[in-house]
């Protein structure tokens, strides 16, 4: 009887890879805010959950990329409304923490376990 | 993981509102400037941003696109030259006019705010990743 790791740690691993990704794209998004004609784009979870589940272990999301819709249009072409992509940003941060907490909270119960405590 | 991207990405935008500022800073000490011919008077600086892509790890485990801000060019418009009759004015031209830059203050000083916010959003941004390696970095010290 082995431990299999990737099972152990569940989905956390590729959330984590996720919300890296999704960080770079916001980050993207932020970056390029006064840019003409640069045009938002974001990940959405569903497309990520069908990954996970088909036991996708490197994820790769450059194909579930899509741009965003803007509420209003600008003059230079560019689909980047600030509140909304800050708004993205900080919630993905926290995710990004609370997946990393549930990651660890998995580690330590795996360490205890092999502890013997 | 790709923390290194974002690090250039904030990076590559704080540099390019840099340029934005720099170029209102000499827009705005410029503002009155004036000369006896049309071509030696100031012309307002403007730059003009692009995006470069380019994917990281070259498709092996991600391939999510980090897209970099760039300073295509920095352009001097001169459509906003005025010219005024000065005879009065030393630096006069023969029919006594003077041309002065048009710079609009107002318009730069709103340019100058919009500028040094975005700057400080992408120190947000670089703050953020920071923080969000840190604590992956503390995973390890449990």
């Amino acid at each position: 009887m082995s431990i299999q790791l990737d099972k152990a740690l569940g989905i956390h691993t590729q959330l984590l890879q996720f919300h890296t990704q999704r960080t770079q794209i916001l980050a993207n998004n932020l970056a390029n805010s006064d840019t003409p004609n640069y045009k938002a784009q974001d990940l959405t979870y569903s497309a990520t959950m069908n990954k996970i589940n088909a036991r996708d272990t490197q994820l790769n999301l450059s194909k579930e990329i899509f741009f965003r819709i803007p509420f209003q249009r600008s003059e230079n072409g560019n689909t980047v409304e600030l509140g909304i992509e800050q708004a993205k940003f900080a919630e993905n941060n926290l995710n990004y923490q609370t997946s990393l907490n549930f990651l660890k909270m998995k580690i330590s119960g795996l360490k205890s376990a092999i502890e013997g405590r | 993981m790709s923390f290194q991207q974002i690090f250039l990405t904030a990076g590559s935008a704080m540099t390019a509102q840099t340029v934005r500022l720099n170029t209102i800073s000499s827009n705005l000490a410029n503002a009155d400037s004036f000369s006896g011919n049309k071509e030696d008077v100031f012309k307002p600086l403007k730059p003009i941003f692009a995006t470069i892509y380019n994917n990281m790890n070259n498709g092996s485990a991600s391939n999510i696109r980090s897209a970099q801000v760039m300073v295509a060019d920095v352009i001097a418009t001169d459509s906003l030259t005025q010219q005024r009759h000065e005879p009065e004015n030393p630096l006069a031209n023969a029919e006594g006019n003077v041309f002065y830059s048009g710079i609009d203050v107002v318009s730069e000083m709103a340019d100058m705010m919009s500028a040094s916010r975005s700057f400080e959003m992408n120190v947000e941004v670089l703050n953020n990743a920071k923080s969000m390696q840190q604590s992956l970095i503390s995973v390890l010290d449990i």
